[in-house]
């Protein structure tokens, strides 16, 4: 173990480990912005920068290993004031529209501005040097305006998602973020996963779909399971006024941690899509005592393709019912199916996209109830 | 599976990958091996006719020709033999019927392997090197091993594999389907089979029958039923009358549209549960309004056993029911016309639901292996993985570590089948099908998502250059592919992703599905249609 002390108190730690984890495991705060504890750290913000007794610079928390004897001051005047000036150099170079941006209220960089009462220096800002939404991916709105060159969103892409869409040009203050070799994201081969949307710690990169839907406090973050793949990624729904308007990483996910894929993160519209059947239906000719037998001719021109509600009278025309109705027709028409044709003249076919409480309940309709084993679902399709 | 994700992330000396697009179809896992090779330096052996993303940053790509996989494995495990590098330990303590399966590998040497799988024989020597120098080695697969005439002896020569090579029960090791859906485990593991009840209890053993006449009050005769795939042509024989599905698009997902439409166009009722007007609801007398994930509570497992919360997060829309309230209440009515059938002293006769926790607690009582899994232990935050049979156990994450369900693990003597349909001079070249990234199954989710559109809108079919050329596709990318069973126009994507001779579709569009042109034969075990190889005619439009 290795003795030191972080603000005057000794302490004992693991060799190996950064003067950030240290600080973490002792509850000592040390702010930090490009770092993650997913990514690896590079120290390039300056923001969780030290005063190490003896050193001749502030060091960064994140990446400077611990030593025996090493005396750590975490805040006093100096860290201060460098952090300040560190935040007021990144607003300096930062829109300042934080009343109608996106990621006010979960932005980093506007907490720590706020931690530090950072203002808009003096000298002002920059303003606008790029092109704002200046990627054509329809999921990830880019504004490098906002970026602060942290660098999350290429480690998210290279070591999260192993695509490496994201790489830095150029130097100096014309330093930015660009996608391959300086073209659209979908051109340098991006999966539009969302990882680095998910891991920038402002408005830089944001969500596209749900872009100026609702603050971060407005919404409920319920976590759940993603319906798609049988990988089962948890994630957070994001709810605001019990719609869900999107999807966001849960990091205590036990599967997938922060990482989603393209459906699980962006391919939610369906459930609040207009075609959404709200009520049941069923085919004219059961409520008007008729066999299906009888009206073949209106079957056979019901079906050209066409599935809404039309005008044009037909026994195959659908009728919206109460669930009463609905359900009734089905109970009778199951019955008299068994005892005319016998309970293997059922099949049931249960679905790979609902519930296990739900299949148990297929199951058992037709096991007990109905008394066949002809269920199956689509496990080999 | 019988490891876990992470485990075979974090474990595995080398990955061999066989029939399974991983990083397109299961795409947060596909990453998750991306780093393992990426980072930890693990080996990755990709067997795939085609040249999936994931072959990237492959070691080794085996192009092995379609539906020859059990020649490329016992080719493989002839070198093994050949070359004694075999784990002769585990082969002793917890094998059987080694020396038979022994004999049928012998028959497959490296020079003929090549042959039948166009693989060269050089590359099957490295691949064995590898396989048997990294320990452990996962094996991953998904339908591109399943979905054939001998899906169920490629399974069971995989397994040969994995216990050759002693890769059995360790972590980073074992035998790994990836399960497609989002929970086709736990419909398998609720029951949602023709052959068991819950928890692959078979419906021919007197005591499961028994087990659930007691639970239940009533229970089937020790036959088995009908798959889907027997179901469809049963309706053509008379013997299905009556079908009530529940979220499924035979339509698009079932091999033969065709054959299909006449099938349902001849069913006497046809009950739909679903949340959108799909392909199928034509075919349908009544249609009833179920609901997305996000509007009920309950449980889903996924491929590695994992069972996990799914919480309703918005209120049900318009007049739809969650899935679970729509089925009882059906239940319930049949049961009031069908009264003399049902033993209503029995403890689970009853319908009477108020929400899936209690369903979930029938569940733990007449299922073993989720014997143990509640809702509120999983919303404690417990991790669990079945088998779990009692409230204090913790889950199961890695199968098979001391021994087989059997007992002792039995190699299995397999042959090399070819596919059911071979090409010929009208059908030329073959086809595969599958998803993409960007699209589900049958489409009725993702063609409804706005941005899903934007970057894949229409069917797109993988043609090798060299066969643009011959055909003169000439930048008029739009061809037409006949099979024996049907034609569709779709949009060419050329590239070398395909091999010559071979094209790739998906059946996410109605209007140029891949099914119009499968065939319906199947796997005499498993009943799976053999989707992967399929003989075609492709023409420029």
């Amino acid at each position: 173990m290795i003795n030191l002390k972080i603000n005057g108190k000794s302490i004992q730690a693991e060799p190996g480990k950064t003067i950030l984890q240290v600080a973490k495991e002792h509850d000592v705060h040390v702010p930090t912005l490009c770092y993650h504890k997913d990514l690896s750290p590079t120290g390039n913000c300056r923001m969780c920068v030290v005063e190490v007794k003896g050193g001749r610079f502030l060091q960064a928390a994140c990446v400077t290993p611990i030593w025996e004897g090493m005396e750590i001051e975490t805040e006093n005047e100096k860290v201060m004031k460098d952090r300040k000036l560190t935040l007021e150099l990144m607003l300096a170079n930062h829109p300042v529209d934080c009343m109608i941006c996106d990621a006010a209220g979960k932005c980093e960089l506007q907490d720590l501005a706020y931690e530090y009462q950072a203002q808009i220096p003096a000298w002002g800002t920059k303003g606008t040097r790029y092109p704002v939404n200046s990627d054509p991916n329809p999921f990830i709105r880019v504004d490098m305006n906002k970026c602060i060159l942290c660098r999350r969103c290429v480690l998210a892409c290279e070591e999260i998602q192993g695509r490496d869409v994201w790489g830095v040009a150029k130097r100096g203050f014309d330093e930015i973020i660009v996608a391959g070799a300086g073209v659209t994201m979908l051109e340098a081969r991006c999966e539009s996963c969302g990882q680095c949307v998910a891991f920038c710690p402002t408005g830089a990169l944001s969500n596209k779909m749900n872009y100026g839907m609702a603050r971060a406090h407005q919404v409920k973050k319920v976590a759940t399971i993603c319906s798609y793949c049988g990988v089962g990624c948890q994630f957070d729904l994001l709810v605001k006024n019990n719609k869900v308007i999107g999807v966001s990483s849960n990091p205590d996910a036990p599967v997938n941690g922060m990482a989603l894929c393209v459906k699980g993160r962006y391919a939610y519209d369906y459930i609040h899509h207009p075609e959404r059947l709200v009520k049941p239906r069923v085919r004219k000719y059961l409520l008007e005592g008729k066999r299906k037998s009888d009206i073949r001719d209106s079957i056979a021109e019901g079906r050209k393709p066409k599935v809404g509600l039309s005008n044009i009278e037909s026994p195959w025309d659908w009728v919206e019912v109460e669930w009463d109705k609905a359900l009734d027709i089905v109970a009778e028409k199951f019955a008299e199916t068994r005892m005319k044709f016998g309970a293997d003249s059922l099949g049931f076919l249960t679905s790979a996209k609902c519930l296990n409480e739900e299949n148990y309940l297929m199951n058992k309709l037709a096991r007990q109830v109905v008394g066949t084993n002809n269920i199956d679902h689509c496990a080999r399709l | 599976m019988s490891n876990s994700m992470d485990d075979i992330a974090n474990f595995a000396e080398a990955f061999f990958i066989i029939g399974s697009n991983t990083t397109e179809q299961h795409p947060v896992f596909g990453t998750m091996i991306r780093r393992a090779v990426r980072k930890r330096g693990a080996k990755l052996i990709v067997a795939d006719p085609r040249k999936i993303d994931i072959t990237e940053i492959a070691t080794l790509h085996l192009r092995h020709r379609p539906g020859t996989d059990i020649a490329l494995l016992n080719g493989l495990m002839y070198i093994i033999l050949e070359k004694g590098m075999e784990d002769k330990a585990f082969i002793e303590e917890r094998t059987e019927g080694f020396e038979e399966f022994k004999q049928t590998v012998m028959q497959y040497p490296p020079e003929k392997a090549a042959e039948i799988t166009n693989v060269p024989v050089e590359k099957l020597y490295e691949t064995a090197e590898i396989l048997a120098s990294c320990k452990p080695t996962a094996v991953l697969w998904a339908m591109g091993i399943t979905q054939h005439i001998v899906g169920v002896r490629n399974v069971m020569d995989l397994a040969n594999l994995q216990m050759l090579l002693g890769n059995m029960g360790k972590p980073g090791g074992g035998v790994n389907p990836l399960r497609g859906q989002n929970n086709v485990q736990g419909a398998c593991d609720m029951g949602g089979l023709p052959n068991v009840y819950p928890a692959y209890q078979p419906v021919t053993s007197e005591e499961a029958r028994d087990k659930f006449a007691k639970a239940w009050g009533a229970t089937t005769e020790a036959k088995v039923g009908l798959t889907v795939t027997e179901m469809m042509p049963g309706i053509l024989e008379g013997k299905i009358k009556s079908l009530y599905i529940l979220g499924e698009d035979p339509i698009m997902s079932d091999p033969d549209t065709k054959h299909i439409r006449h099938c349902l166009e001849e069913l006497d009722f046809l009950v739909l549960q679903e949340i959108f007007p799909s392909e199928t609801s034509v075919y349908a007398d009544v249609l009833l309004p179920g609901v997305t994930f996000a509007e009920k509570t309950g449980t889903f497992t996924n491929t590695e056993r994992r069972v996990q919360l799914v919480r309703q997060a918005i209120p049900t829309q318009g007049d739809a029911k969650p899935d679970w309230w729509i089925t009882s209440e059906i239940a319930k009515r049949l049961m009031e016309r069908i009264s003399d059938r049902v033993r209503k002293e029995a403890p689970y006769a009853g319908w009477g639901y108020k929400n899936t926790s209690e369903i979930m607690a029938e569940i733990n009582t007449v299922t073993t292996s989720y014997g143990g899994i509640t809702h509120a232990r999983l919303e404690a935050g417990e991790r669990l993985q079945w088998p779990c049979p009692t409230f204090d156990h913790p889950g199961t994450p890695i199968l098979h570590t001391k021994q087989f369900t059997r007992g002792k693990g039995k190699f299995m003597p397999i042959d090399h089948v070819p596919p059911a349909e071979k090409p010929d001079d009208d059908f030329p070249m073959i086809m595969s099908t599958g998803r993409v990234l960007y699209h589900w199954h049958g489409g009725q989710m993702t063609r409804r998502a706005k941005g899903i559109m934007q970057v894949y809108g229409e069917a797109l079919v993988e043609v090798n250059p060299d066969d643009a050329t011959t055909l003169g596709l000439n930048g008029k990318n739009v061809v037409r592919i006949t099979s024996r069973r049907g034609s569709i126009e779709a949009q060419a994507w050329v590239t070398d992703r395909v091999p010559p001779g071979m094209v790739y579709a998906n059946f996410h569009f109605p209007e140029a599905s891949a099914n119009e042109l499968t065939h319906a034969s199947l796997d005499p075990v498993s009943k799976i249609p053999e989707y992967k190889v399929t003989a075609v005619k492709v023409e420029p439009v």
